[in-house]
């Protein structure tokens, strides 16, 4: 069964083709919240339908998720290595955007293209900036987290990437005091963001309609980000880690720098999504930031299918969007309906679980599977056919 | 001291390897000594405490290490069992038996709750065992351990709906007093711990190691296929493993349940990853290291709880996670694990 190769032509053409469907979906979610709300002929019918199921609000957080998503499935979805603390590198990359785009450090007063008057104490620096000091910080410490623990093997990863989850917020956590230096409000937190420039105005916390535009736009870097990895000498390196690591280090794949590499990158998302986060929410609240949030996110890598772009961007949507409204708002409507007191948000930790759960002993490759993926989760199924082979 | 042995790079890895490892326990060994002499009566005060939650963690980190050394899975659901466990006491004794007090009934109920609470726990993890991982035994890694850590979802729904979304408080039926030795208090539920924990650990040494569902089970760590061949039923020796780390971790979530009288729906995950890191520290797979491993992180977590020179309660998860670093990173088989080279 050889293939042929993929010829240039076809990878062009096959990024036209998502970019256009891309700007589509995108130019209708925008159209939708920018202008159909805002529409006064609008049936109130349809106004409060969509205030009720699906907030302006509520989609620029999924869609916040979906960054992180994306950026974890590049650890687990493309290297195959396991990352139970990811909601670190959102901690890190939302302590960014506290630090240098508010009025946290009252006592110095740096402004570079920032958004607010010149005389405004604390550090401004420009949104556009920040989000990237933001990921270049985070893939920063997704290579001193990875460096010393990527030689481990899977299992224990898991557990140190998870330890370092329960440490980096505890640091901001108990940061009022951090040896006596107050490096994130602690429990208070840094409330206020700076503004977003977008040239013409500075978006506020309450510009949904604006900000849904930056926060595709950062999905779509994304998502180019990604399916270009893929197809190129890293991302091949990555799929072959994933599947076979001795293999792969065999034919000359380095891995430790391949393994970096991918915290590296997948870090880098999580920068950019804690910074798009503490937009998103004016402010950065260190108790927000709890390990349920780093299985909330691997429930979406693996619901979508892991490795594949657009089964995580599909999953992300959908549990992000359950966990925060969905679940609430179905609550609401079952409740009235049916003048029943059930507490449906309380069901979420059900949810996830059963969705971890099923979808490994059902369907390992996700929803929208990716067909590499699929003939190796299945490996245990072709035991028959290669009975020499040893179960590991 | 052992000669280094392998290629220029790797000799010269395991030096730097041991120079950190040695560095670091001389640093422990001197915050421990400083303490010491600063304070010795708290430091005897607070070790005594640390002792007594390292026995609690002992028992549910046996859990870890057992399930470990057989099928090589992180069971991340087992906290979340202990978890289970501690509500089921509660229920027992204060809502079945209507037992609140210190009393010949109540020490009764506490006895049979600890039967109950360990055919508890056997029950639930053999049936965890049943629907969910046996499926996947041969499927690649990530595919269990995503699956356990849904699993830990799952009961962490269980004791979400079961015990309420807040922290509960019940009344305790042992006896509550002090014995003093010199100036140090010792809290009876101290002693009950030490009384019940330390035959239960016994017995498990005994099972282990003495008779012949033991031998079954050391076999199937090793080889599953030859143990197989042998006539061994792995299946059902997989399960007996589970059911008697699930039964260690509900007496364990008896005996923390009895001694703090709170219980909380996310208590397991916390106490899970403590026990976790101990039976790493002692070397996963090997039974008295996740003892001796899970007294160890019980004392130290004690001490810097609880002593002048340290970081303080408000580090304590931090410092139990930077031991499971730092013991992974210099020494991934712990203090009493054998050195396996991976073999392809």
């Amino acid at each position: 069964m050889t293939k042929a190769p993929v010829k240039p032509q076809n990878v062009a053409r096959s990024n036209r083709k998502w970019i256009i469907g891309y700007s589509i979906a995108g130019a209708f979610l925008y159209f939708v919240y920018q202008f159909l709300l805002n529409w006064e002929g609008l049936p109130l019918g349809i106004y409060d339908a969509i205030y009720r199921w699906m907030p302006p609000a509520a989609v620029n957080e999924s869609l916040v998720y979906v960054i992180m998503a994306l950026g974890l499935n590049i650890v687990v979805g493309y290297a195959g290595l396991l990352d139970l603390g990811y909601v670190a590198f959102w901690a890190i990359g939302g302590y960014c955007a506290g630090w240098f785009m508010s009025e946290f450090f009252y006592f110095l007063k740096v402004h570079f293209f920032g958004s607010v008057p010149a005389e405004a104490p604390g550090i401004h620096i420009n949104f556009w900036l920040v989000l990237i000091i933001g990921g270049f910080v985070c893939a920063a410490f997704g290579v001193l987290i990875g460096a010393p623990t990527l030689r481990l093997k899977s299992d224990y990863l898991a557990l140190v990437t998870l330890g370092f989850g329960e440490i980096i917020p505890q640091v901001f956590f108990n940061g009022e005091n951090f040896f006596g230096f107050n490096i994130s409000n602690g429990t208070k937190g840094i409330v206020g963001v700076d503004p977003i420039p977008v040239g013409v105005k500075n978006l506020g916390p309450f510009d949904f309609g604006w900000k849904l535009l930056i926060f595709l736009l950062l999905t779509a870097v994304m998502v180019f980000i990604s399916l270009r990895l893929r197809r190129g000498r890293l991302g091949r390196a990555w799929l072959a880690i994933r599947e076979d690591e001795l293999a792969a280090s065999m034919m000359g794949v380095p891995l430790m720098r391949t393994k970096l590499l991918s915290y590296a990158v997948g870090a880098f998302a999580g920068g950019l999504g804690g910074v798009a986060f503490a937009t998103h929410v004016n402010g950065v609240y260190a108790e927000r930031f709890n390990f349920a949030i780093s299985i909330f996110l691997l429930a979406m890598v693996v619901l979508g299918g892991m490795g594949n772009v657009w089964g995580v961007i599909l999953g992300a949507f959908v549990l992000s969007w359950v966990n925060g409204n969905g679940l609430s708002a179905f609550g609401a409507f079952y409740n009235e309906r049916f003048g029943t007191q059930v507490d449906f948000a309380s069901f979420t930790f059900l949810l996830f679980g059963l969705v971890l759960i099923l979808m490994m002993l059902f369907r390992r490759e996700g929803l929208l599977p990716e067909s590499r993926l699929k003939l190796v989760l299945h490996e245990d199924d072709l035991e028959e056919a290669t009975s020499g082979k040893k179960a590991k | 001291m052992q000669k280094f042995k392998g290629t220029p790079g790797q000799i010269r890895r395991q030096r730097v390897e041991r120079i950190g490892a040695i560095s670091i326990s001389l640093v422990l060994a001197a915050w421990i000594l400083v303490n010491l002499l600063e304070s010795p009566q708290q430091f005897a005060q607070v070790a005594i405490l640390g002792l007594r939650n390292g026995l609690l963690y002992a028992l549910i980190a046996l859990g870890y290490t057992l399930v470990y050394g057989i099928i090589e899975l992180i069971n991340f659901a087992h906290g979340d069992l202990f978890m289970l466990s501690a509500v089921f006491s509660s229920y027992f004794i204060t809502v079945w038996f209507k037992q609140d007090e210190s009393n010949p009934a109540g020490w009764l109920t506490f006895i049979s709750c600890l039967f109950a609470v360990m055919a508890f726990g056997a029950v639930i993890n053999v049936l965890i065992e049943r629907l969910a991982y046996r499926r996947l035994r041969n499927a690649p890694k990530l595919a269990p351990l995503i699956t356990a850590v849904g699993m830990s979802f799952l009961l962490n729904f269980i004791g979400l709906k079961w015990n309420g979304s807040t922290p509960r408080q019940w009344p305790t039926v042992i006896p509550n007093g002090d014995i003093y030795i010199g100036e140090v208090r010792i809290n009876m539920i101290t002693i009950l711990l030490f009384v019940v924990g330390i035959p239960l650990l016994l017995a498990l040494n005994y099972v282990v190691a003495k008779t012949k569902s033991g031998k079954a089970m050391r076999a199937t760590a090793q080889d599953k296929d030859a143990a197989a061949l042998m006539g061994i039923n792995v299946n059902k020796t997989i399960a007996f493993t589970f059911a008697i780390g699930g039964a260690m971790a509900g007496a364990a979530g008896l005996l923390y349940q009895q001694s703090i009288g709170t219980t909380n729906y996310n208590l397991g995950f916390q106490l899970g990853l403590i026990a976790f890191t101990s039976a790493v520290l002692g070397g996963i797979g090997n039974l008295w290291g996740a003892v001796v491993g899970a007294l160890l992180i019980g004392l130290i977590q004690g001490l810097n709880d609880g002593l002048p020179i340290a970081f303080g309660q408000q580090w304590s998860q931090s410092v139990v996670f930077a031991i499971l670093i730092i013991i992974l990173v210099f020494k991934p088989a712990g203090l009493l694990g054998k050195v396996t080279t991976e073999k392809v």
